[in-house]
Protein backbone atom coordinates (compact mmCIF):
# COMPACT_ATOMS: atom_id res chain seq x y z
CA UNK A 1 0.00 0.00 0.00
CA UNK A 2 1.00 3.61 -0.36
CA UNK A 3 1.43 5.90 2.62
CA UNK A 4 1.34 9.61 1.76
CA UNK A 5 3.58 11.79 3.89
CA UNK A 6 2.48 15.42 4.41
CA UNK A 7 4.80 18.36 3.76
CA UNK A 8 5.82 19.01 7.41
CA UNK A 9 6.93 15.41 7.95
CA UNK A 10 8.97 15.02 4.78
CA UNK A 11 12.19 16.35 6.35
CA UNK A 12 12.01 13.33 8.68
CA UNK A 13 11.35 10.92 5.81
CA UNK A 14 14.35 11.65 3.60
CA UNK A 15 12.29 14.24 1.74
CA UNK A 16 9.90 11.62 0.36
CA UNK A 17 6.21 12.36 -0.20
CA UNK A 18 5.16 8.70 -0.09
CA UNK A 19 6.32 5.24 0.84
CA UNK A 20 5.21 1.85 -0.43
CA UNK A 21 4.86 -0.71 2.37
CA UNK A 22 3.61 -4.26 2.70
CA UNK A 23 1.34 -4.47 5.71
CA UNK A 24 -1.80 -6.26 6.83
CA UNK A 25 -3.31 -3.52 8.97
CA UNK A 26 -3.22 0.23 9.38
CA UNK A 27 -1.19 -0.21 12.57
CA UNK A 28 1.34 -2.44 10.83
CA UNK A 29 1.64 0.05 7.97
CA UNK A 30 2.39 2.92 10.37
CA UNK A 31 4.80 0.67 12.21
CA UNK A 32 6.61 -0.09 8.97
CA UNK A 33 6.74 3.61 8.10
CA UNK A 34 8.39 4.50 11.42
CA UNK A 35 10.81 1.58 11.10
CA UNK A 36 11.98 2.95 7.76
CA UNK A 37 11.99 6.53 9.07
CA UNK A 38 12.46 6.37 12.86
CA UNK A 39 12.55 10.17 13.17
CA UNK A 40 8.87 10.25 12.23
CA UNK A 41 7.82 8.43 15.38
CA UNK A 42 7.95 11.41 17.75
CA UNK A 43 6.01 13.51 15.28
CA UNK A 44 3.23 10.94 14.89
CA UNK A 45 2.93 9.33 18.31
CA UNK A 46 2.87 10.39 21.96
CA UNK A 47 5.31 8.84 24.41
CA UNK A 48 2.51 6.40 25.27
CA UNK A 49 2.42 5.27 21.65
CA UNK A 50 -0.92 6.87 20.78
CA UNK A 51 -1.38 8.92 17.63
CA UNK A 52 -1.00 12.59 18.50
CA UNK A 53 -4.37 14.31 18.78
CA UNK A 54 -3.74 16.61 15.82
CA UNK A 55 -2.58 13.83 13.50
CA UNK A 56 -5.36 12.45 11.33
CA UNK A 57 -4.87 9.20 9.44
CA UNK A 58 -7.13 8.43 6.53
CA UNK A 59 -7.48 5.01 4.93
CA UNK A 60 -8.48 6.02 1.40
CA UNK A 61 -11.27 8.53 2.26
CA UNK A 62 -12.12 7.20 5.73
CA UNK A 63 -10.88 8.57 9.04
CA UNK A 64 -9.22 5.62 10.78
CA UNK A 65 -10.49 6.86 14.17
CA UNK A 66 -14.05 6.21 13.01
CA UNK A 67 -13.51 2.80 11.44
CA UNK A 68 -14.93 -0.03 13.59
CA UNK A 69 -11.55 -1.73 13.98
CA UNK A 70 -9.63 1.57 13.98
CA UNK A 71 -5.89 0.93 13.55
CA UNK A 72 -6.50 -2.83 13.44
CA UNK A 73 -8.42 -2.37 10.16
CA UNK A 74 -7.06 -4.66 7.48
CA UNK A 75 -5.59 -3.11 4.36
CA UNK A 76 -4.78 -4.27 0.86
CA UNK A 77 -2.03 -3.36 -1.59
CA UNK A 78 -4.34 -1.01 -3.48
CA UNK A 79 -5.22 1.05 -0.39
CA UNK A 80 -3.73 4.40 0.44
CA UNK A 81 -3.02 5.85 3.84
CA UNK A 82 -2.86 9.64 4.18
CA UNK A 83 -1.35 11.33 7.21
CA UNK A 84 -2.94 14.75 7.62
CA UNK A 85 -2.12 17.11 10.48
CA UNK A 86 -5.15 19.18 11.41
CA UNK A 87 -5.72 22.76 10.28
CA UNK A 88 -7.64 25.21 12.42
CA UNK A 89 -7.36 28.58 14.14
CA UNK A 90 -9.11 31.88 14.29
CA UNK A 91 -8.84 35.37 15.61
CA UNK A 92 -9.67 34.31 19.16
CA UNK B 1 10.08 34.95 1.89
CA UNK B 2 6.81 33.66 0.50
CA UNK B 3 6.20 34.05 -3.20
CA UNK B 4 2.65 34.19 -4.50
CA UNK B 5 1.35 34.72 -7.97
CA UNK B 6 -0.78 37.80 -8.47
CA UNK B 7 -3.79 35.52 -9.10
CA UNK B 8 -3.34 33.65 -5.81
CA UNK B 9 -2.90 36.87 -3.85
CA UNK B 10 -6.09 38.29 -5.35
CA UNK B 11 -8.02 35.05 -4.86
CA UNK B 12 -7.30 34.63 -1.16
CA UNK B 13 -8.15 38.27 -0.43
CA UNK B 14 -11.36 38.01 -2.45
CA UNK B 15 -12.26 34.84 -0.53
CA UNK B 16 -12.02 36.78 2.74
CA UNK B 17 -14.39 39.40 1.38
CA UNK B 18 -16.83 36.75 0.11
CA UNK B 19 -17.19 35.02 3.47
CA UNK B 20 -17.21 38.20 5.60
CA UNK B 21 -18.25 38.43 8.45
CA UNK B 22 -17.11 34.83 8.71
CA UNK B 23 -13.55 33.60 8.44
CA UNK B 24 -12.52 32.05 5.14
CA UNK B 25 -9.88 29.36 4.82
CA UNK B 26 -8.02 27.42 2.20
CA UNK B 27 -4.77 25.79 1.18
CA UNK B 28 -1.77 27.04 -0.75
CA UNK B 29 -0.18 24.76 -3.35
CA UNK B 30 3.33 25.23 -4.60
CA UNK B 31 6.94 24.16 -4.44
CA UNK B 32 9.69 24.68 -1.92
CA UNK B 33 12.10 27.42 -2.93
CA UNK B 34 15.24 28.85 -1.33
CA UNK B 35 14.07 30.67 1.79
CA UNK B 36 10.40 29.76 1.63
CA UNK B 37 7.58 28.55 -0.59
CA UNK B 38 6.63 29.54 -4.11
CA UNK B 39 2.87 29.28 -4.31
CA UNK B 40 1.13 29.00 -7.66
CA UNK B 41 -2.37 27.90 -6.70
CA UNK B 42 -4.85 28.26 -3.87
CA UNK B 43 -7.74 25.98 -3.05
CA UNK B 44 -10.79 27.25 -1.19
CA UNK B 45 -12.00 25.12 1.69
CA UNK B 46 -15.21 25.23 3.66
CA UNK B 47 -15.00 26.51 7.21
CA UNK B 48 -16.37 23.67 9.32
CA UNK B 49 -16.55 25.85 12.46
CA UNK B 50 -20.11 26.84 11.69
CA UNK B 51 -20.73 27.24 15.43
CA UNK B 52 -18.29 30.17 15.60
CA UNK B 53 -17.35 31.05 12.03
CA UNK B 54 -16.86 34.73 12.79
CA UNK B 55 -13.75 34.04 14.88
CA UNK B 56 -12.72 30.43 14.22
CA UNK B 57 -11.89 28.30 11.22
CA UNK B 58 -11.22 24.66 10.60
CA UNK B 59 -10.64 22.68 7.44
CA UNK B 60 -12.11 19.17 7.55
CA UNK B 61 -9.34 16.55 7.41
CA UNK B 62 -11.29 14.76 4.67
CA UNK B 63 -11.12 17.95 2.60
CA UNK B 64 -7.37 18.11 3.23
CA UNK B 65 -6.97 14.56 1.94
CA UNK B 66 -8.69 15.65 -1.29
CA UNK B 67 -6.60 18.83 -1.51
CA UNK B 68 -3.41 16.80 -1.08
CA UNK B 69 -4.58 14.47 -3.84
CA UNK B 70 -5.18 17.46 -6.11
CA UNK B 71 -1.75 18.87 -5.28
CA UNK B 72 -0.06 15.57 -6.12
CA UNK B 73 -1.96 15.42 -9.40
CA UNK B 74 -0.55 18.84 -10.30
CA UNK B 75 2.99 18.01 -9.20
CA UNK B 76 2.69 20.43 -6.28
CA UNK B 77 2.70 20.21 -2.49
CA UNK B 78 0.69 21.91 0.22
CA UNK B 79 2.99 24.75 1.21
CA UNK B 80 0.66 26.53 3.58
CA UNK B 81 -2.81 27.74 4.41
CA UNK B 82 -4.69 30.99 4.49
CA UNK B 83 -7.54 32.39 6.49
CA UNK B 84 -9.13 35.74 7.22
CA UNK B 85 -9.63 37.78 10.38
CA UNK B 86 -12.90 39.70 10.00
CA UNK B 87 -12.61 43.13 11.65
CA UNK B 88 -9.38 42.09 13.35
CA UNK B 89 -5.68 42.65 12.58
CA UNK B 90 -3.75 40.33 10.27
CA UNK B 91 -1.72 38.94 13.14
CA UNK B 92 -1.70 35.40 14.43
CA UNK B 93 -3.72 34.75 17.56
CA UNK B 94 -3.06 32.31 20.42
CA UNK B 95 -5.66 30.04 18.79
CA UNK B 96 -3.86 30.24 15.43
CA UNK B 97 -0.63 29.25 17.14
CA UNK B 98 -2.07 26.45 19.26
CA UNK B 99 -3.78 24.90 16.23
CA UNK B 100 -0.82 25.27 13.84
CA UNK B 101 0.87 21.94 13.18
CA UNK B 102 2.26 22.19 9.63
CA UNK B 103 5.89 22.91 10.47
CA UNK B 104 7.81 24.54 7.64
CA UNK B 105 4.62 25.83 6.04
CA UNK B 106 3.28 29.36 5.60
CA UNK B 107 0.16 30.66 7.31
CA UNK B 108 -1.35 33.68 5.60
CA UNK B 109 -3.81 35.93 7.41
CA UNK B 110 -5.84 38.66 5.72
CA UNK B 111 -7.58 41.31 7.77
CA UNK B 112 -11.04 42.08 6.39
CA UNK B 113 -12.44 45.37 7.68
CA UNK B 114 -16.15 45.98 7.11
CA UNK B 115 -16.09 43.52 4.24
CA UNK B 116 -13.00 44.89 2.53
CA UNK B 117 -9.65 43.05 2.52
CA UNK B 118 -6.94 45.28 3.97
CA UNK B 119 -3.62 43.91 5.24
CA UNK B 120 -2.33 40.45 4.26
CA UNK B 121 0.53 39.00 6.30
CA UNK B 122 2.31 35.67 6.24
CA UNK B 123 3.93 33.72 9.05
CA UNK B 124 6.21 30.74 8.64
CA UNK B 125 5.64 28.00 11.22
CA UNK B 126 9.28 27.41 12.13
CA UNK B 127 10.85 24.89 14.49
CA UNK B 128 11.75 21.24 14.37
CA UNK B 129 9.07 19.84 16.66
CA UNK B 130 5.63 20.62 18.03
CA UNK B 131 7.31 21.59 21.30
CA UNK B 132 9.61 24.26 19.85
CA UNK B 133 7.42 25.58 17.04
CA UNK B 134 7.09 29.32 16.58
CA UNK B 135 5.72 31.73 14.01
CA UNK B 136 8.17 33.91 12.09
CA UNK B 137 6.84 36.85 10.06
CA UNK B 138 7.85 36.50 6.42
CA UNK B 139 7.84 38.89 3.49
CA UNK B 140 5.28 38.25 0.77
CA UNK B 141 6.49 38.78 -2.78
CA UNK B 142 3.74 38.92 -5.38
CA UNK B 143 4.88 37.91 -8.85
CA UNK B 144 3.07 38.28 -12.15
CA UNK B 145 2.66 34.59 -13.01
CA UNK B 146 3.82 31.08 -12.18
CA UNK B 147 6.68 31.47 -14.67
CA UNK B 148 8.15 34.20 -12.46
CA UNK B 149 8.26 32.04 -9.31
CA UNK B 150 11.67 31.36 -7.84
CA UNK B 151 11.11 27.60 -7.59
CA UNK B 152 10.27 27.51 -11.27
CA UNK B 153 13.42 29.34 -12.29
CA UNK B 154 15.53 27.17 -9.97
CA UNK B 155 14.18 23.98 -11.49
CA UNK B 156 14.69 25.30 -15.00
CA UNK B 157 18.32 26.12 -14.22
CA UNK B 158 18.98 22.86 -12.39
Amino acid sequence: MTIYIPTPLRPYAAGKDSLEVSAGTVHAALDELTKVFPDLRKHLFTEEGKLRAFVNVYLNDEDVRYLPAKEATTVSAADTLSIVPSIAGGRR
Amino acid sequence: MLQLTKAVYAAIRAHGEETYPHECCGALLGRPAPGGWSIEASVKAGNTRTDSAHNRYQIAPAALVKIEREARGRGLSIGGFYHSHPDHPAQWSPTDFAEAHWLGCSYIITAVAQGKATVTNSFLLAGATEEDKHFEPETIEVVESAESLLAESVSKNA
